[in-house]
């Protein structure tokens, strides 16, 4: 369940031999709408309240439908969080490319050759995956202080490519693992060094794992409060710094909020929507080892 | 960092049926780029806030000299620090159970194909796209602590359905804050354990299952001893990236509480508020102590896969 999953398709549904009888599979039907239902109810409560205006302020209102469907609210959010999506876009991008590049690069080699030490190379790799920053965060404000990089978008970029590379390299090494060994036992046959065996045999074929890894690091990246709070501000930070800086305000401004939170979550929710199934594919790469 | 290492001789098809020892040395260099830099970035920075953390230094200031392990005695001498260490064991637990019981639920609806069953999992799924911090706007406004008239959020929905005897304060209660701060984490990451489980489910070869009812298994023998069984790496793996996640609860507590309530502190709000004030040896004593904890989940995990790496 490794590499391959990442290709996988939505799984096809299997019938099962007619075991369930009908009473079983209207409970099963009845829970599986129940949980819809439940899921949704944040993502209603976002659309409604964020088409309110004053008249809908009293809280006897607040689980029903504006009287007047009011876009206030929205422009108010947009003006506030369109420099900060323009910064977002303007860190993500290249942090996703830049790390996705290397991590092919480290994948195909971890793949490929045993050096020594290889594994525990690759073990204290995927330990940076899932330290919590906090453990590195003092030494780290001031490590990008001495090398001088500019608060924003400059330092979240470096950062995401380097705390990324763990997870890139992870995702990448299994894929590659799958390729059949022969591919590139006819590349060296036929004299391309690694790295032309790799721009002509490997890279050709990795597309589904790139698209894996850039919504992976798009996504992530995106999201990412924490190296945000402490490597921006709501002038130069991306748009989880300028939307919790809306939503936290005392004047509690919660149509604005809501439409704000869904600006800020287009993006990933848009990738997600149309890459949705690669997604899951790279989440299980990255994380069910086989 | 684009790596422009020549094509090395040891690649060339003349010394290929020798294999020599080398081979490695090449690609090594390939790598070498990153292995250096997560050697500074990681490694040499948890090294680097070890050292901050026995220093004297509580101010923005340059350290002011050693202090030993002063600043970890000082630490778990700290109420607020024993209680936000009970919150995040708090939270973890309801976090876990949560997402592992939904997951798995969802998952085993599914797992016989459904009448539109991509919806289903679009739908379960989804919230996993959101950030924390614009889940954290929507669930502010849900886990509104007001009961009774002036209720709003989820209270006043439970008012309306006539479920009074729910509405509840919510993140704001002393004992039981926290957990309210799992709820929505929970519906974050439940489709996410749901996808893990149906791939695992999928895995399992439909013969294994025949077997099993020709040997006359019930359904629930067919689960204990043979499904489950089939499932446990799956169930593994989640609570390894439940698990760490959760122990790193930051963005959702700041969205919904901010940094300041007592009731919803971890050691990484805590964390931040000290390295607002300028108290670094603090704060890294924190980082350190969290790091700790997340390792004490993770290096058994990573051990373990590492031995069952198969040799190539």
């Amino acid at each position: 369940m490794t590499a391959d999953a990442i290709a996988a398709a939505p799984p096809t549904a299997r019938v099962a031999p007619g075991r369930s009888s009908a009473v079983a599979r209207t409970v099963r039907y009845a829970l599986l709408l129940l949980f819809l239902v439940i899921v949704l109810i944040p993502a209603y409560v976002l659309l409604v309240t964020s088409f309110k205006g004053v008249g809908d302020a009293s809280p006897s209102r607040a689980w029903q439908l504006p009287q007047e469907w009011q876009f206030d609210g929205w422009q108010r959010a947009w003006e506030l969080l369109a420099p900060a999506l323009g910064r977002t876009f303007a860190m993500v991008i290249p942090a996703a490319v830049i790390s996705a590049v290397i991590g092919s690069l480290n994948g195909f080699v971890l793949s490929r050759w045993r050096f020594p030490g290889a594994d525990i190379v690759f073990t204290l790799i995927l330990f940076g995956m899932f330290i919590p920053y906090q453990g590195v965060m003092i030494p780290l404000v001031q490590l990008m202080q001495s090398i001088g990089v500019p608060s924003g978008v400059p330092s979240l970029i470096l950062l995401h490519v380097v705390y990324g590379l763990p997870i890139t390299t992870l995702i990448f090494r299994n894929y590659y693992a799958a390729v059949p060994h022969e591919l590139i036992e006819a590349a060296r046959i036929d004299g391309a060094g690694t790295l032309r065996t790799y721009s002509s045999v490997i890279l050709p074929i990795s597309a589904p794992a790139f698209v894996v890894v850039l919504m992976w690091q798009f996504t992530s990246a995106w999201n990412d409060y924490l190296f945000a709070l402490f490597f921006s501000n709501a002038r130069n930070g991306p748009v989880t710094i300028s939307l919790n800086f809306l939503a936290s305000g005392q004047l509690q401004d919660y149509s604005a909020s809501m439409a704000g939170a869904l600006i800020a979550s287009l993006p990933t929710l848009v990738v997600y929507i149309l890459l949705g199934r690669y997604f899951v594919g790279g989440l299980m790469a990255g994380s069910v080892k086989g | 960092m684009t790596s422009s290492t020549p094509a090395l001789p040891a690649d060339r098809p003349a010394v290929r049926r020798r294999r020599p020892t080398r081979a490695w040395v090449g690609p090594l260099l390939l790598m070498l780029p990153t292995i250096i830099v997560l050697g500074v970035f990681v490694y040499g920075l948890i090294g680097a806030n070890l050292l901050t953390s026995f220093q004297d230094r509580h101010t923005r200031g340059p350290s002011e000299g050693w202090a030993g392990f002063e600043n970890y005695r000082l630490l778990f001498e700290d109420d607020t620090f024993l209680y936000s260490l009970r919150n995040l064991l708090y939270y973890t637990a309801a976090f876990l159970l949560g997402t592992l019981v939904l997951g798995f639920l969802w998952a085993w609806l599914l797992e016989r194909g459904a009448k539109g069953e991509s919806l289903f999992r679009a739908v379960y799924l989804f919230p996993m796209a959101v950030s924390f911090i614009a889940s954290g706007v929507v669930w502010r406004w849900l886990l509104n602590n007001a009961e009774g008239e002036r209720s709003s959020g989820l209270n006043r929905l439970f008012g309306d359905l006539g479920l009074s005897w729910l509405q509840n304060p919510w993140w704001t209660h002393e004992r039981w804050g926290i957990v309210a701060i799992a709820v929505p984490a929970i519906w974050q990451l439940s489709g996410y354990v749901m996808a893990l489980f149906l791939a695992g489910f999928r895995g399992i070869p439909e013969e294994l299952r025949e077997a099993a009812r020709i040997d006359g298994a019930s359904e629930w023998q067919l689960y204990r001893h043979v499904l489950f069984p089939q499932l446990s790496p799956v169930a593994l793996s989640a609570i390894i990236i439940i698990g760490h996640m959760s122990l790193k609860v930051f963005d959702l507590i700041m969205a919904i509480a901010g940094q300041t309530n007592y009731t919803t502190q971890v050691p990484a709000t805590q964390m931040w508020i000290e390295f607002t004030r300028g108290d670094y040896a603090k704060a890294a004593a924190i980082g350190t102590v969290l790091l700790l904890i997340v390792a004490l989940l993770i290096v058994p995990y990573l051990v373990a896969t590492y031995r069952q790496e198969p040799r190539r």
